[in-house]
Protein backbone atom coordinates (compact mmCIF):
# COMPACT_ATOMS: atom_id res chain seq x y z
CA UNK A 1 0.00 0.00 0.00
CA UNK A 2 1.39 3.37 -0.94
CA UNK A 3 0.60 6.55 0.81
CA UNK A 4 1.20 9.96 -0.57
CA UNK A 5 3.33 11.92 1.80
CA UNK A 6 1.92 15.31 2.56
CA UNK A 7 3.80 18.39 3.56
CA UNK A 8 2.01 18.52 6.88
CA UNK A 9 0.99 15.41 8.71
CA UNK A 10 -2.74 15.24 9.25
CA UNK A 11 -3.34 12.45 11.72
CA UNK A 12 -3.31 13.49 15.39
CA UNK A 13 -0.66 10.87 16.16
CA UNK A 14 1.66 12.26 13.50
CA UNK A 15 1.07 15.79 14.73
CA UNK A 16 1.85 14.71 18.28
CA UNK A 17 5.13 13.19 17.12
CA UNK A 18 6.07 16.21 15.03
CA UNK A 19 5.20 18.78 17.70
CA UNK A 20 6.86 16.70 20.38
CA UNK A 21 10.11 16.59 18.43
CA UNK A 22 10.03 20.35 17.80
CA UNK A 23 9.17 21.10 21.43
CA UNK A 24 12.03 19.00 22.77
CA UNK A 25 14.48 20.76 20.47
CA UNK A 26 13.03 24.04 21.67
CA UNK A 27 13.47 23.04 25.31
CA UNK A 28 17.11 22.35 24.48
CA UNK A 29 17.50 25.93 23.24
CA UNK A 30 16.79 25.65 19.49
CA UNK A 31 15.05 28.96 18.63
CA UNK A 32 13.91 27.98 15.16
CA UNK A 33 12.42 24.69 16.30
CA UNK A 34 10.68 26.38 19.19
CA UNK A 35 9.31 29.06 16.89
CA UNK A 36 7.96 26.40 14.52
CA UNK A 37 6.50 24.51 17.46
CA UNK A 38 4.64 27.55 18.78
CA UNK A 39 3.35 28.40 15.33
CA UNK A 40 1.98 24.92 14.70
CA UNK A 41 0.64 24.75 18.23
CA UNK A 42 -1.22 28.03 17.84
CA UNK A 43 -2.99 26.71 14.75
CA UNK A 44 -4.36 23.75 16.68
CA UNK A 45 -5.16 25.78 19.76
CA UNK A 46 -7.11 28.28 17.68
CA UNK A 47 -9.30 25.60 16.13
CA UNK A 48 -9.75 23.79 19.42
CA UNK A 49 -10.79 26.94 21.25
CA UNK A 50 -12.88 28.33 18.43
CA UNK A 51 -15.02 25.22 18.41
CA UNK A 52 -15.57 25.47 22.15
CA UNK A 53 -16.05 29.23 22.31
CA UNK A 54 -18.59 29.42 19.50
CA UNK A 55 -20.67 31.75 21.67
CA UNK A 56 -17.79 34.21 22.01
CA UNK A 57 -15.78 34.31 18.78
CA UNK A 58 -14.09 37.51 19.92
CA UNK A 59 -12.45 35.74 22.82
CA UNK A 60 -10.71 33.09 20.74
CA UNK A 61 -7.54 34.93 19.81
CA UNK A 62 -7.14 36.37 23.32
CA UNK A 63 -7.34 32.90 24.73
CA UNK A 64 -4.93 31.50 22.12
CA UNK A 65 -2.42 34.11 23.24
CA UNK A 66 -3.07 33.46 26.90
CA UNK A 67 -2.58 29.72 26.36
CA UNK A 68 0.65 30.23 24.41
CA UNK A 69 2.00 32.51 27.12
CA UNK A 70 0.95 30.04 29.82
CA UNK A 71 2.47 27.06 28.02
CA UNK A 72 5.67 28.98 27.50
CA UNK A 73 5.90 30.10 31.13
CA UNK A 74 4.99 26.66 32.46
CA UNK A 75 7.05 24.59 30.05
CA UNK A 76 9.23 23.36 32.93
CA UNK A 77 6.22 21.33 34.10
CA UNK A 78 6.37 19.23 30.93
CA UNK A 79 8.32 16.02 31.25
CA UNK A 80 9.84 14.72 28.11
CA UNK A 81 8.37 11.24 28.16
CA UNK A 82 4.85 12.54 28.78
CA UNK A 83 2.33 12.72 25.90
CA UNK A 84 2.41 16.30 24.66
CA UNK A 85 -1.26 16.15 23.71
CA UNK A 86 -2.28 15.54 27.31
CA UNK A 87 -0.14 18.40 28.60
CA UNK A 88 -1.34 20.90 25.99
CA UNK A 89 -4.94 19.82 26.38
CA UNK A 90 -4.86 20.13 30.16
CA UNK A 91 -3.54 23.71 29.99
CA UNK A 92 -5.91 24.77 27.21
CA UNK A 93 -8.83 23.25 29.10
CA UNK A 94 -7.75 24.93 32.33
CA UNK A 95 -7.55 28.34 30.66
CA UNK A 96 -10.84 27.75 28.86
CA UNK A 97 -12.65 26.83 32.07
CA UNK A 98 -11.09 29.82 33.79
CA UNK A 99 -12.44 32.12 31.09
CA UNK A 100 -15.88 30.57 31.07
CA UNK A 101 -16.05 30.73 34.84
CA UNK A 102 -15.11 34.38 34.80
CA UNK A 103 -17.97 34.94 32.36
CA UNK A 104 -20.22 34.06 35.30
CA UNK A 105 -21.85 30.78 36.05
CA UNK A 106 -25.25 31.59 34.63
CA UNK A 107 -24.44 30.42 31.13
CA UNK A 108 -24.44 26.73 30.41
CA UNK A 109 -20.95 25.41 31.00
CA UNK A 110 -21.43 21.79 30.20
CA UNK A 111 -20.96 21.90 26.46
CA UNK A 112 -17.43 23.16 25.94
CA UNK A 113 -15.96 21.17 28.79
CA UNK A 114 -15.68 17.83 27.10
CA UNK A 115 -12.88 15.51 27.95
CA UNK A 116 -11.81 14.44 24.51
CA UNK A 117 -8.17 14.90 23.71
CA UNK A 118 -8.73 15.77 20.07
CA UNK A 119 -6.75 18.98 20.32
CA UNK A 120 -4.48 18.12 17.41
CA UNK A 121 -7.35 16.88 15.26
CA UNK A 122 -8.31 20.39 14.21
CA UNK A 123 -6.38 23.27 12.79
CA UNK A 124 -7.10 26.85 11.92
CA UNK A 125 -4.58 29.31 10.54
CA UNK A 126 -6.70 32.39 10.07
CA UNK A 127 -6.01 34.36 13.21
CA UNK A 128 -8.52 37.04 13.93
CA UNK A 129 -7.30 40.04 15.82
CA UNK A 130 -6.81 39.72 19.51
CA UNK A 131 -9.15 41.97 21.42
CA UNK A 132 -7.05 42.34 24.48
CA UNK A 133 -3.94 44.17 23.47
CA UNK A 134 -0.92 42.56 25.05
CA UNK A 135 1.07 45.65 24.05
CA UNK A 136 -0.96 47.64 26.57
CA UNK A 137 -0.13 45.16 29.31
CA UNK A 138 3.48 45.23 28.22
CA UNK A 139 3.64 48.93 29.07
CA UNK A 140 2.93 48.15 32.72
CA UNK A 141 6.18 46.19 33.02
CA UNK A 142 9.34 47.77 34.46
CA UNK A 143 11.84 49.08 31.89
CA UNK A 144 14.41 46.35 32.41
CA UNK A 145 11.80 43.83 31.25
CA UNK A 146 9.78 45.95 28.85
CA UNK A 147 12.68 47.37 26.80
CA UNK A 148 14.29 44.02 25.92
CA UNK A 149 10.87 42.63 25.02
CA UNK A 150 10.00 45.60 22.82
CA UNK A 151 13.30 45.53 20.99
CA UNK A 152 13.18 41.82 20.34
CA UNK A 153 9.51 41.85 19.43
CA UNK A 154 8.84 45.15 17.68
CA UNK A 155 12.17 45.70 15.99
CA UNK A 156 12.93 42.05 15.46
CA UNK A 157 16.43 42.49 16.85
CA UNK A 158 18.50 39.61 18.14
CA UNK A 159 19.40 39.34 21.80
CA UNK A 160 22.97 40.42 21.00
CA UNK A 161 21.83 43.52 19.10
CA UNK A 162 19.34 44.43 21.81
CA UNK A 163 22.02 44.08 24.47
CA UNK A 164 24.36 46.42 22.57
CA UNK A 165 21.58 48.96 21.93
CA UNK A 166 20.37 49.06 25.52
CA UNK A 167 23.90 48.73 26.90
CA UNK A 168 22.81 45.78 28.96
CA UNK A 169 24.59 42.44 29.15
CA UNK A 170 23.18 39.65 27.00
CA UNK A 171 22.22 37.68 30.05
CA UNK A 172 20.41 40.72 31.48
CA UNK A 173 18.41 40.96 28.25
CA UNK A 174 17.56 37.28 28.43
CA UNK A 175 16.59 37.52 32.07
CA UNK A 176 14.51 40.63 31.31
CA UNK A 177 12.61 38.84 28.57
CA UNK A 178 12.17 35.74 30.69
CA UNK A 179 10.87 37.59 33.76
CA UNK A 180 8.82 39.95 31.62
CA UNK A 181 7.00 37.05 29.99
CA UNK A 182 6.29 35.53 33.40
CA UNK A 183 4.91 38.85 34.63
CA UNK A 184 2.89 39.23 31.44
CA UNK A 185 1.43 35.76 31.95
CA UNK A 186 0.34 36.71 35.46
CA UNK A 187 -1.22 39.96 34.32
CA UNK A 188 -3.07 38.28 31.48
CA UNK A 189 -4.41 35.71 33.95
CA UNK A 190 -5.62 38.43 36.29
CA UNK A 191 -7.16 40.64 33.65
CA UNK A 192 -9.49 38.01 32.22
CA UNK B 1 -0.18 42.41 19.64
CA UNK B 2 -0.60 39.89 16.85
CA UNK B 3 -0.29 36.25 17.77
CA UNK B 4 2.64 35.87 15.37
CA UNK B 5 4.48 38.66 17.16
CA UNK B 6 3.83 37.00 20.48
CA UNK B 7 5.19 33.74 19.08
CA UNK B 8 8.40 35.45 17.92
CA UNK B 9 8.74 37.00 21.32
CA UNK B 10 8.23 33.71 23.14
CA UNK B 11 10.68 31.96 20.81
CA UNK B 12 13.32 34.54 21.78
CA UNK B 13 13.16 33.30 25.36
CA UNK B 14 14.73 29.87 25.23
CA UNK B 15 16.27 29.95 28.65
CA UNK B 16 17.31 26.53 29.90
CA UNK B 17 14.48 24.63 31.53
CA UNK B 18 15.18 22.59 34.66
CA UNK B 19 14.37 18.89 34.49
CA UNK B 20 11.93 17.31 36.95
CA UNK B 21 10.95 20.79 38.09
CA UNK B 22 7.78 19.76 39.93
CA UNK B 23 9.37 17.23 42.28
CA UNK B 24 12.34 19.51 42.82
CA UNK B 25 10.27 22.61 43.68
CA UNK B 26 8.17 20.69 46.17
CA UNK B 27 11.26 19.07 47.70
CA UNK B 28 12.78 22.53 48.15
CA UNK B 29 9.54 23.66 49.79
CA UNK B 30 9.76 20.75 52.23
CA UNK B 31 13.41 21.50 52.96
CA UNK B 32 12.33 24.99 54.02
CA UNK B 33 8.99 24.13 55.63
CA UNK B 34 9.86 21.08 57.69
CA UNK B 35 12.59 22.74 59.80
CA UNK B 36 10.22 25.64 60.48
CA UNK B 37 7.51 23.18 61.47
CA UNK B 38 9.92 21.40 63.82
CA UNK B 39 10.84 24.76 65.30
CA UNK B 40 7.15 25.57 65.78
CA UNK B 41 6.70 22.32 67.70
CA UNK B 42 9.82 22.86 69.84
CA UNK B 43 8.98 26.47 70.71
CA UNK B 44 5.27 26.10 71.41
CA UNK B 45 5.01 22.64 73.00
CA UNK B 46 8.43 20.97 73.21
CA UNK B 47 9.25 17.30 72.98
CA UNK B 48 7.76 14.86 75.43
CA UNK B 49 9.88 14.70 78.62
CA UNK B 50 10.41 10.94 78.30
CA UNK B 51 11.50 11.05 74.64
CA UNK B 52 14.71 9.15 75.37
CA UNK B 53 12.75 6.14 76.65
CA UNK B 54 9.93 6.53 74.14
CA UNK B 55 12.17 6.02 71.11
CA UNK B 56 12.57 2.43 72.25
CA UNK B 57 8.82 1.79 71.93
CA UNK B 58 7.07 0.57 68.77
CA UNK B 59 4.11 2.91 69.40
CA UNK B 60 6.36 5.94 69.15
CA UNK B 61 7.60 4.81 65.76
CA UNK B 62 4.07 4.01 64.62
CA UNK B 63 3.11 7.60 65.40
CA UNK B 64 6.07 8.88 63.40
CA UNK B 65 6.13 6.46 60.50
CA UNK B 66 2.43 6.16 59.59
CA UNK B 67 2.08 9.93 59.07
CA UNK B 68 5.49 9.95 57.35
CA UNK B 69 4.21 7.32 54.90
CA UNK B 70 1.14 9.46 54.22
CA UNK B 71 3.40 12.47 53.69
CA UNK B 72 5.54 10.53 51.19
CA UNK B 73 2.45 9.51 49.23
CA UNK B 74 1.23 13.10 49.44
CA UNK B 75 4.53 14.34 48.07
CA UNK B 76 4.46 11.99 45.09
CA UNK B 77 0.83 12.85 44.39
CA UNK B 78 1.41 16.56 44.66
CA UNK B 79 4.30 16.35 42.19
CA UNK B 80 1.83 14.77 39.74
CA UNK B 81 -1.00 17.22 40.43
CA UNK B 82 1.44 20.07 39.78
CA UNK B 83 1.91 18.94 36.17
CA UNK B 84 -0.81 19.39 33.55
CA UNK B 85 -2.18 16.28 31.89
CA UNK B 86 -0.82 13.79 34.43
CA UNK B 87 -3.23 11.49 36.23
CA UNK B 88 -2.96 11.58 40.00
CA UNK B 89 -5.43 8.77 40.60
CA UNK B 90 -2.96 6.18 41.98
CA UNK B 91 -1.90 8.83 44.50
CA UNK B 92 -5.21 8.81 46.34
CA UNK B 93 -4.83 5.11 46.98
CA UNK B 94 -1.25 5.51 48.18
CA UNK B 95 -2.39 8.20 50.62
CA UNK B 96 -5.31 6.12 51.91
CA UNK B 97 -3.35 2.89 52.35
CA UNK B 98 -1.35 3.78 55.50
CA UNK B 99 -4.51 5.29 57.02
CA UNK B 100 -6.53 2.13 56.33
CA UNK B 101 -3.76 0.03 57.82
CA UNK B 102 -3.74 2.23 60.91
CA UNK B 103 -7.49 1.93 61.28
CA UNK B 104 -7.36 -1.85 61.01
CA UNK B 105 -4.71 -2.00 63.73
CA UNK B 106 -6.69 0.48 65.84
CA UNK B 107 -9.93 -1.51 65.52
CA UNK B 108 -8.09 -4.68 66.48
CA UNK B 109 -6.55 -2.98 69.52
CA UNK B 110 -9.92 -1.51 70.52
CA UNK B 111 -11.80 -4.78 70.13
CA UNK B 112 -9.10 -6.75 71.95
CA UNK B 113 -9.11 -4.64 75.10
CA UNK B 114 -11.54 -4.74 78.03
CA UNK B 115 -14.50 -2.33 77.73
CA UNK B 116 -13.36 -0.38 80.77
CA UNK B 117 -10.11 0.59 79.03
CA UNK B 118 -11.68 1.60 75.73
CA UNK B 119 -12.63 5.17 76.51
CA UNK B 120 -9.06 5.98 77.49
CA UNK B 121 -7.81 4.52 74.18
CA UNK B 122 -10.05 6.90 72.22
CA UNK B 123 -9.77 10.09 74.24
CA UNK B 124 -6.33 9.72 75.83
CA UNK B 125 -5.27 12.79 77.80
CA UNK B 126 -4.77 15.17 74.92
CA UNK B 127 -7.60 14.79 72.42
CA UNK B 128 -8.50 18.45 72.84
CA UNK B 129 -5.12 19.66 71.68
CA UNK B 130 -3.91 16.95 69.30
CA UNK B 131 -5.72 17.96 66.12
CA UNK B 132 -5.18 21.68 66.66
CA UNK B 133 -1.48 21.10 67.34
CA UNK B 134 -1.09 19.10 64.13
CA UNK B 135 -2.79 21.94 62.24
CA UNK B 136 -0.52 24.53 63.77
CA UNK B 137 2.69 22.60 63.08
CA UNK B 138 1.63 22.02 59.48
CA UNK B 139 1.24 25.73 58.65
CA UNK B 140 4.85 26.45 57.54
CA UNK B 141 4.88 23.33 55.36
CA UNK B 142 1.54 24.23 53.80
CA UNK B 143 2.68 27.76 53.01
CA UNK B 144 5.90 26.46 51.45
CA UNK B 145 3.99 23.88 49.39
CA UNK B 146 1.59 26.54 48.10
CA UNK B 147 4.50 28.80 47.12
CA UNK B 148 6.05 25.88 45.24
CA UNK B 149 2.77 25.05 43.49
CA UNK B 150 2.43 28.63 42.33
CA UNK B 151 5.65 28.14 40.35
CA UNK B 152 4.18 25.01 38.78
CA UNK B 153 0.97 24.39 36.88
CA UNK B 154 -1.75 22.55 38.81
CA UNK B 155 -4.94 22.42 36.76
CA UNK B 156 -7.20 20.91 39.46
CA UNK B 157 -6.80 23.54 42.10
CA UNK B 158 -9.00 22.09 44.83
CA UNK B 159 -7.32 18.70 44.45
CA UNK B 160 -3.86 20.25 44.50
CA UNK B 161 -4.77 22.33 47.56
CA UNK B 162 -6.15 19.29 49.35
CA UNK B 163 -3.03 17.29 48.52
CA UNK B 164 -0.79 20.10 49.79
CA UNK B 165 -2.92 19.91 52.94
CA UNK B 166 -2.41 16.15 53.23
CA UNK B 167 1.33 16.52 52.74
CA UNK B 168 1.68 19.30 55.32
CA UNK B 169 -0.80 17.76 57.77
CA UNK B 170 0.88 14.35 57.63
CA UNK B 171 4.36 15.81 57.97
CA UNK B 172 3.03 17.94 60.82
CA UNK B 173 1.57 14.87 62.53
CA UNK B 174 4.89 13.03 62.25
CA UNK B 175 6.60 15.99 63.90
CA UNK B 176 3.87 16.26 66.54
CA UNK B 177 4.60 12.64 67.50
CA UNK B 178 7.78 13.88 69.18
CA UNK B 179 5.61 15.83 71.59
CA UNK B 180 2.56 13.58 71.85
CA UNK B 181 2.43 11.45 75.03
CA UNK B 182 -0.36 9.12 73.86
CA UNK B 183 0.16 5.38 73.64
CA UNK B 184 -3.04 4.01 72.07
CA UNK B 185 -3.65 3.23 68.41
CA UNK B 186 -7.34 4.24 68.45
CA UNK B 187 -6.35 7.69 69.69
CA UNK B 188 -3.95 8.06 66.82
CA UNK B 189 -6.41 6.63 64.29
CA UNK B 190 -8.92 9.32 65.22
CA UNK B 191 -7.07 12.47 66.22
CA UNK B 192 -3.98 12.29 64.04
CA UNK B 193 -6.13 11.44 61.05
CA UNK B 194 -8.49 14.28 61.98
CA UNK B 195 -5.54 16.66 61.91
CA UNK B 196 -4.52 15.49 58.44
CA UNK B 197 -8.13 15.60 57.23
CA UNK B 198 -8.50 19.13 58.57
CA UNK B 199 -5.44 20.40 56.72
CA UNK B 200 -6.69 18.64 53.59
CA UNK B 201 -10.05 20.37 53.96
CA UNK B 202 -8.44 23.77 54.47
CA UNK B 203 -6.24 23.13 51.43
CA UNK B 204 -9.19 22.12 49.27
CA UNK B 205 -11.05 25.27 50.27
CA UNK B 206 -8.09 27.61 49.73
CA UNK B 207 -6.65 25.89 46.63
CA UNK B 208 -8.83 27.54 43.97
CA UNK B 209 -8.03 30.97 45.39
CA UNK B 210 -4.33 30.54 46.17
CA UNK B 211 -3.22 28.45 43.22
CA UNK B 212 -4.91 30.12 40.25
CA UNK B 213 -2.55 31.03 37.42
Amino acid sequence: MTRTTEATPSRPGDIEAELHALFLRGLDGDHAAYHAFLQKLSVHLRAFLRRRLFGWPDEVEDLVQECLLAMHNKRHTYERDQPLTAWVHAIARYKLIDLLRSKAGREALHDPLDDDLAIFAESSTDASNARRDLTGLLETLPDRQRLPIEHVKLKGLSVTETAALLSMSESAVKVGIHRGLKALGKRVGNSS
Amino acid sequence: MKTDDLISLLAADTAAVPRRAAARQIAIALAAGVPLAILTMLLTMGTRPDLAQAIGLPMFWTKVLVPAAVACAGFATLARLARPGVSARPGGLAIALPVLLLWLMAIAAYAGSPPSARAAMVWGQSWRTCTVSVLMISVPIFVAAVLALRQLAPTRLAHAGACAGVLSGAAGAAIYAFHCPETALPFMAIWYVAGIAATAGVGAALGPRLLRW
